[in-house]
C-alpha cells in the first residue's frame, strides 16, 4: 500500500500512532513491510492457502464472533444434500461439466427452495426454460460476476436453518469440512510461510477482532489478478464474516484499487458485462426483452428486487423522450451479451480479422495487458486505430518502434493498419470526479485549459457523438433509419462551454443522479420508478447531485467533522462510509461495544441513527419480522445487515454468483513449479483460456518439463512509476527516480544463475524473454515449500520502449489464463527462467522462446486441461 | 528592512544565543522565529514526494537517469540540482522464528530517510562566501543568491556535509533555500507540504526540538534504542542544524557524517597563530637584522 497508495497510507500510519498493529503479506519485502510490524512472506499465488488456513485456525478454535456469525451470516442455512464439496471430489465441487467447463449450480442451492422457482407472481409460461449445455457456456463464460444472482435461479429467501449449527449440511459444517485440511502444516508447506510466523497471524487476528476490536483487510491487485482472484476475495470475506469484521469501524475488506478512479470505471463501467451500478448487461439468452430481464435478474428480496426501477431509470437517462413503457423503454437498443467480449477476446477478433477499429482512451495494452505481444500482433491487424493519451505510448507507436519490429516479424512499410494520436486532457485541465477505492466522489476543477489540441475524453466523446449523429441523419435511408435508431434517439445534448465548447461535466453527473418526471434532482434511489417517471444514470450515485448540489465536490475540512468526516466528498451509495453498518449493532440494535460503535437504533425516535449514514432502512426497527409473503424491502427483517442478499445474510457459502465455486478453493496458478498439495485438481477448473500459437502455456508441477521455467515470476509496482508508464516514464522528475527496468533477485537466486548486481538478465517465459539490469536484494527471500527452495523473481510492469526511460515490458511474459468471474489476467504468479546477460536481439530472440518451448515440451495443449 | 548581512563571521567568538538565533547575529533587528525542518525519518515511506515537490516548486533540473544499483536510491546524494535526497538502507536482521527459511533465518529492516541541507547554525558556507552570495535569511535559514553567485566553488568544500555544488549548466552553486519564497508567503516549504506521513515536519525550531525529544523518547521505550536525534544539539560542532533528525541508526549508516563541525571553525585559531608565527618570524628576522651591523 505504501507503495502503490503513499498518501492513502499516511492513515495507515495515523492508525500505527494510534496502536494498530500492520501485518504486511507480500512475496517480497517492500516500503510498505518496512513500516509494518510483521511481514509474512508468501509465495505469490498461494492466498487462498493463507487465508484458508486462518479460516481454519478461526473454526478449530472456535474464536469466531458466534453472535455476529448465527445472526448475520448464513452459517446456520442448510444445503441440499445434493452438494458435494472438494473434499468429496478431490478439488471440485458437485456440477462440473469439464467438457463444457462450466458449473451447474443447482446442487448448491440452499434447503427449502423448490426447483425454478418463479420469481414474484409470475405464471407458469413465464418461468424461463433451463438453459441448454452451450448456452450455459455462453453465460458462463460471460461472467458478469459483480453482479448479484447467477444466470437464472435466486436463491431461496427463507431457508431451512440450524440454529445450534450441527446440521452436517448446514453452511457452519460445510465449511469447516472444506478448510479442515489448510492446517498450519500445510499453510507452510504450500505458501512457504514459516508456521511461527503464520501463528503470529492468527493470534494477532483474534486477539484483535470480535466486540471492542476490529481488524481491515486490505489488498489490491496482488489479490485479484489471479486465475483464482475472485476467490482471493471471498475467502478474506469469508474469514472477516466469522471474525465479526464486515460492516463494522475499523473493519472490512478493502480494495485498493489500480488507479485514481477505477472504482468508478466499474462503478459507471467501462467493462462489457455491466452496466452503471452493477446491473448486467443482457444477455442473449434470458433477456430477450425488458420483462424477461426484470425476472431473470431480479433477486427476491433485498435491494435488488427493485432492479427494475434502476434499470428502466437508466434507460431514460440514455433515451429520454423516446424510451417509453411501449418499447420496453428502448431496452431493445442495449447490445446483448453472446459469451465473453473482454478486452482479451477483442484482441483474439483483431486476430481473427473480426475486430478492425479500437480506439484506446488512456490505455496503453502494448505495455500493460497480459502478452504484450499478442496485443501489438492484433493492432497489427487492424484496420484503424485512435490513441488518446498525453505521450506516445507504445501502442501508438508500435508499428514504427515495436518489438515485433525488430525482430523482423513485422515491418513497418507492409502494415496496414492507420494509427491516429489525439492529444489528452490532464485532470488538471479538465472538470470531473474520481471515485476512489473508498466508494468515494470527489470532484476535481479545471486549473488550466489543456494546450493545443489536447481535449479530455468527455470532450472526445460527446463531440464524435455530435458529429456521428449528424451523419448517420444525414446519410439516413428508409433501411438505416431503423438500424440507427439506438444511437440518434440517444439524449446527446450537455451544455457547453467555453472556447474550447467543453461540456459541462456537472450536467453529466446531474444526470447520473438522476430527476423525477419535474426535472426536480433526486436525493435516494429509494425514489427510483420503474415507470419511467425517473431518470437515473447510476442508481448507486443516486443522492451525488441532491438538491441541484454537487455532493462530490464538498471540502469540509476533517477538523470541523466527526471523525467519519461525511461531508468530505459523497460516498456512495446514500454517502454511507461503511457498508452495511446495521452489522456494527447487534440483533437488538445496541452497539457491540461502545467503544466501536458506529450506528444504531434510536427507540425514542423510531430510527436508525449514528455517526455513519445508517446502511438501513431509516425507520425499520431491530425487532421487524416481515409479514407472510413479503417480498423486496419489505422483506429484510430487522436484523439482515446484508440489505443486497436475498435472505439479507453475509454469504460464508455463496450458493450464486461466483461461477468457479461457493467456497475458495487452493488451486495452482496456471503456470506453477509446484504440483497442487491439496488436492488431486491442479488449477482451476474453469478458469477462461485464451491458447492461441502466440500465447502458450507452461507445464506445471509434475508435467514433464515443467522444470524449465523453475522459478516464480510475479509483476509489482514502484511508488515511482505508473502503471503502464504513460504518465511517468515521461516525465523527467518521475523517470530520475526509477531510471531503469530491473528485476528483484534473492542473493541466493544470484548465486545459483551467476546473476551480478546492477547487472543484466534475461527472464524468459514460453511467450517471450526480456532483459532487465538485476537488483539482487534480501528483500526477496527464497521460500520452501513442498520439501524443497523456491526463488521467486519481481518484476516491475511500468516499463515500455518509449519515454525518459526505457526498458521492457514485463507483459511480454505474461500468459492469458483469466479469473473467469471478472476476465482478469494472471500476472501476479507465473513461471519463468532467469539466466544472466543481455537478451539476443533482432529474430534471435524468437529463436530463444523457441528453444525454451521446445525443451520444456510445450504444444497448442500444455496447460489447458481443465 | 535592510537584508545586508554583515560578513565577520570567520572572526567571530561562539555564538552567544545557545545556537537559536542566528539571524539576529546577522544583523536582523527584527525578525519572525527561527525555522526549520524535523525530519523523523521513522515514519518515511520512501515515497520521495519531497524530492518531486521540490524539484517542482525550485525548477530544479533533473539531474541523472543511471540506475546505481544503491537499493532504490537513484538519486545518490544532495547536490546542485538535488535538495532533497531520500536514502534508503537495506540491513539484514536476525529474526527468531523462522525455521522455515531454507539457509538462514534472517529478515531484513529498510531504512528510509530523507536528507537536506542542514542550514547550520554555525554555517561554513555562508563564512566562506566571498560575493556574499550566502546569506542568513531573517528565518534563520541559508540561502544562496543565483544573481550573485560568481562559482568560486569556495562554498562547496566548506560544507560538512556535502550539501551545497555547482551546476554543470550555469556555473553556480545551488541548494535547498528551505523555499524561502513560500516562507513569505507564510506558507510550509514545498517538501513538507508534500510529504503524506509527516516524516518532514516544518516549523519554528525550538518546537520541533521539543516534538523530536518526545518522539525520540517515546520509540526508545517502545525498544528502538538505536533511535537517536542527530544534529538538534546546540552544543554540536555546527551549533546545532535548523534542519535536524531523528535516525533508527547511527549517521554513518546513513552516509551522514557522524561528527560534523563547521570547517571553519578553527580559522580564528588559526589566524592566531599565523600571527604568532609572523610576529615571530618578524622579532627573529629584526634580531637578526640587528645583530648585523655592517663593519
Amino acid at each position: 500500500m505504501a507503495e502503490a497508495h503513499p498518501v492513502g497510507f499516511q492513515w495507515v500510519m495515523e492508525a500505527k500512532k494510534r496502536g494498530a498493529k500492520v501485518i504486511h503479506v507480500d512475496p517480497r519485502f517492500t516500503r510498505t513491510s518496512a513500516l509494518a510490524d510483521l511481514h509474512v512472506p508468501i509465495r505469490a499465488g498461494a492466498d487462498i492457502a493463507f487465508v484458508g488456513g486462518l479460516i481454519n485456525y478461526v473454526l478449530t478454535t472456535g474464536k469466531f464472533f458466534r453472535e455476529y456469525v448465527i445472526n448475520y451470516t448464513n452459517a446456520a442455512t442448510v444445503l441440499t444434500g445434493d452438494f458435494a464439496d472438494t473434499e468429496d471430489l478431490d478439488g471440485v465441487f458437485s456440477g462440473l461439466d469439464r467438457e463444457y467447463r462450466l458449473y451447474d449450480m443447482e446442487t448448491w442451492r440452499y434447503q427449502g427452495e423448490e426447483v425454478r422457482p418463479a420469481v414474484g407472481q409470475r405464471s407458469p409460461e413465464e418461468t424461463r426454460a433451463r438453459p441448454t449445455r452451450e448456452q450455459l457456456r455462453q453465460i458462463r463464460a460471460a461472467g458478469r460476476g459483480e453482479r448479484h444472482g447467477s444466470g437464472g435461479a435466486a436463491c431461496h429467501p427463507s431457508p431451512d436453518t440450524d440454529e445450534t449449527l450441527q446440521n452436517p449440511c448446514c453452511v457452519f459444517q460445510v465449511l469447516k469440512r472444506h478448510y479442515a485440511r489448510y492446517t498450519p502444516e500445510m499453510v507452510a508447506e504450500v505458501t512457504g510461510i514459516p508456521e511461527a510466523t503464520f501463528q503470529k497471524v492468527c493470534e494477532l487476528l483474534t486477539e484483535n477482532s470480535g466486540r471492542d476490536r476490529t481488524t481491515a483487510f486490505v489488498y489490491s491487485v496482488g489479490w485479484t489478478h489471479h486465475t483464482i482472484g475472485a476467490q482471493n476475495i471471498r475467502s478474506a470475506s469469508i474469514l472477516q464474516a466469522l471474525l465479526g469484521n464486515i460492516g463494522r469501524p475499523g473493519g472490512g475488506v478493502m480494495a485498493l484499487r489500480g488507479h485514481a478512479s477505477i472504482q468508478g470505471s466499474t462503478d459507471i463501467p467501462t467493462l462489457f458485462d455491466l452496466l452503471p451500478g452493477y446491473l448486467p448487461m443482457p444477455h442473449v439468452y434470458g433477456n430477450e426483452d425488458l420483462s424477461a430481464y426484470v425476472a431473470a435478474e431480479t433477486v427476491q428480496n433485498g435491494f435488488w428486487a427493485n432492479t427494475s426501477d434502476y434499470m428502466v431509470s437508466l434507460l431514460k437517462a440514455y433515451w429520454g423522450d423516446a424510451a417509453t413503457k411501449d418499447n420496453d423503454f428502448c431496452y431493445g437498443y442495449l447490445p446483448r451479451l453472446t459469451g465473453s467480449h473482454s478486452t482479451f477476446d477483442t484482441v483474439l477478433a483483431q486476430l481473427d480479422g473480426v475486430c478492425t477499429g479500437y480506439l484506446l482512451l488512456g490505455q496503453n495494452p502494448a505495455v500493460g495487458s497480459a502478452n504484450a505481444r499478442m496485443q501489438r500482433l492484433g493492432l497489427a491487424n487492424l484496420d484503424w486505430l485512435v490513441v488518446r493519451d498525453f505521450s506516445l505510448t507504445e501502442s501508438a507507436t508500435w508499428w514504427r518502434n515495436g518489438p515485433e519490429i525488430e525482430t523482423g516479424e513485422m515491418r513497418t512499410e507492409d502494415l496496414k493498419t492507420e494509427v491516429f494520436f489525439l492529444p489528452a486532457a490532464a485532470q488538471t485541465e479538465k472538470d470531473g470526479s474520481f471515485t476512489n477505492t473508498q466508494r468515494l466522489l470527489q470532484w476535481h476543477h479545471t486549473a488550466v485549459e489543456p494546450a493545443g489540441d489536447a481535449r479530455s475524453d468527455l470532450w472526445f466523446t460527446y463531440h464524435l457523438g455530435l458529429r456521428i449523429r449528424q451523419k448517420l441523419a444525414a446519410a439516413a435511408t428508409e433501411e438505416t433509419a431503423e438500424r440507427d435508431r439506438p444511437v440518434l434517439d440517444l439524449t446527446w445534448d450537455y451544455p457547453v462551454n467555453g472556447r474550447l465548447e467543453e461540456p459541462d461535466a456537472q450536467a453529466v453527473l446531474a444526470e447520473i443522479n438522476g430527476w423525477n418526471s419535474k426535472g426536480e434532482p433526486l436525493s435516494s434511489y429509494t425514489q427510483l420508478k420503474d415507470d419511467g417517471s425517473t431518470t437515473c444514470g447510476c442508481w448507486i450515485y443516486c443522492g451525488v447531485y441532491a438538491g441541484g448540489v454537487n455532493q462530490a465536490a464538498r471540502r469540509v475540512p476533517g477538523g470541523q467533522q466527526n471523525w467519519i468526516a461525511n461531508e468530505w466528498g459523497w460516498a456512495w451509495p446514500a454517502n454511507r462510509r461503511v457498508l452495511y453498518n446495521r452489522a456494527s449493532a447487534d440483533p437488538d440494535g445496541r452497539p457491540w461495544s461502545e467503544r466501536k460503535a458506529l450506528v444504531w437504533w434510536d427507540a425514542e425516535n423510531n430510527r436508525w441513527t449514528g455517526h455513519d449514514v445508517p446502511d438501513f432502512i431509516a425507520d425499520r426497527p431491530p425487532d421487524y419480522t416481515p409479514p407472510d409473503g413479503a417480498t423486496g424491502v419489505a422483506a429484510i427483517t430487522g436484523t439482515d445487515p446484508f440489505i443486497m442478499q436475498n435472505d439479507g445474510k453475509a454469504w460464508l457459502f455463496a450458493p450464486a454468483g461466483m461461477v468457479d465455486g461457493p467456497l475458495p478453493t487452493h488451486y495452482e496458478p496456471q503456470e506453477s513449479p509446484f504440483a497442487n498439495l491439496l488436492y488431486g485438481q491442479q488449477h482451476n477448473p474453469v478458469r477462461q483460456m485464451i491458447s492461441r500459437p502466440q500465447s502458450l502455456y507452461e507445464p506445471s508441477g509434475n508435467e514433464p518439463g515443467s522444470g524449465v521455467f523453475p522459478y516464480v515470476a510475479t509483476t509489482i509496482r514502484l511508488t515511482e512509476h505508473h502503471t503502464a508508464g504513460g504518465m511517468s516514464r515521461f516525465l523527467p522528475y518521475l523517470a530520475e527516480l526509477q531510471p531503469a527496468f530491473f528485476c528483484e533477485v534473492s542473493p541466493e537466486l544470484a548465486a545459483e544463475r551467476g546473476l551480478e548486481h546492477a547487472g543484466w538478465a534475461t527472464i524468459v517465459t514460453a511467450r517471450s524473454a526480456i532483459e532487465a539490469r538485476v537488483m539482487v536484494t534480501e528483500r526477496i527471500r527464497p521460500l520452501r515449500v513442498a520439501g524443497r527452495v523456491v526463488h521467486q523473481v519481481g518484476l516491475p510492469w511500468h516499463w515500455g520502449l518509449n519515454g525518459l526511460t526505457t526498458g521492457d515490458a514485463a507483459n511480454e511474459l505474461t500468459h492469458l489464463s483469466l479469473d473467469p468471474n471478472v476476465h482478469i489476467q494472471e500476472d501476479k504468479a507465473f513461471a519463468c527462467d532467469i539466466r544472466p546477460g543481455r537478451r539476443p536481439r533482432g529474430p534471435a530472440l524468437r529463436d530463444l522462446v523457441r528453444d525454451y518451448q521446445q525443451r520444456a515440451g510445450i504444444t497448442p495443449q500444455t496447460g489447458t486441461q481443465p | 528592512m535592510s537584508v545586508s548581512t554583515p560578513r565577520g563571521a570567520p572572526f567571530a567568538s561562539g555564538p552567544a544565543d545557545g545556537g537559536l538565533d542566528p539571524a539576529a547575529r546577522s544583523g536582523y533587528a527584527d525578525h519572525p522565529p527561527r525555522v526549520g525542518f524535523f525530519t523523523d525519518t521513522s515514519v518515511c515511506i520512501g515515497c520521495k514526494a519531497c524530492e518531486v515537490a521540490c524539484k517542482e516548486w525550485n525548477a530544479v533540473p533533473e539531474d541523472g537517469l543511471e540506475l546505481t544499483g544503491m537499493s532504490y536510491d537513484n538519486t545518490v546524494g544532495l547536490g546542485a540540482s538535488t535538495w532533497r535526497h531520500v536514502a534508503f538502507i537495506e540491513q539484514p536482521v536476525t529474526v527468531v522464528d523462522a525455521p522455515s527459511a531454507p539457509s538462514r533465518a534472517e529478515g531484513v529492516r529498510w531504512l528510509m530517510a530523507s536528507d537536506v541541507c542542514k542550514h547550520c547554525t554555525e554555517s561554513a558556507c555562508l563564512d566562506v562566501c566571498p560575493t556574499g552570495a550566502l546569506f542568513r535569511t531573517e528565518f534563520g535559514t541559508v540561502v544562496v543568491q543565483d544573481d550573485v553567485c560568481n562559482g568560486c566553488g569556495y562554498c562547496v568544500g566548506a560544507c560538512p556535509f556535502g550539501v551545497i555544488a555547482r551546476r554543470e549548466e550555469d556555473g553556480q552553486a545551488h541548494k535547498c533555500t528551505l523555499c524561502y519564497d513560500r516562507l513569505g508567503a507564510g506558507m510550509e516549504p514545498a517538501c513538507a507540504k508534500a510529504c503524506p506521513t509527516e516524516s518532514i515536519q516544518f516549523g519554528p525550531l525550538d518546537e520541533l526540538r521539543e516534538r523530536a525529544a518526545l518522539r525520540v523518547a517515546d520509540l526508545r521505550a517502545a525498544g528502538q534504542d538505536q533511535a537517536q536525534l542527530y544534529l538538534n544539539d546546540p552544543d554540536d560542532g555546527i551549533g546545532g542544524g535548523g534542519a535536524f533528525f531523528l535516525l533508527l541508526d547511527e549517521p554513518e549508516v546513513y552516509g551522514l557524517p557522524p561528527d560534523p563541525v563547521v570547517t571553519t571553525r578553527d580559522l580564528p585559531s588559526i589566524w592566531k597563530h599565523v600571527g604568532l608565527a609572523a610576529a615571530g618570524l618578524v622579532t627573529a628576522g629584526i634580531a637578526l637584522g640587528l645583530g648585523r651591523r655592517p663593519r
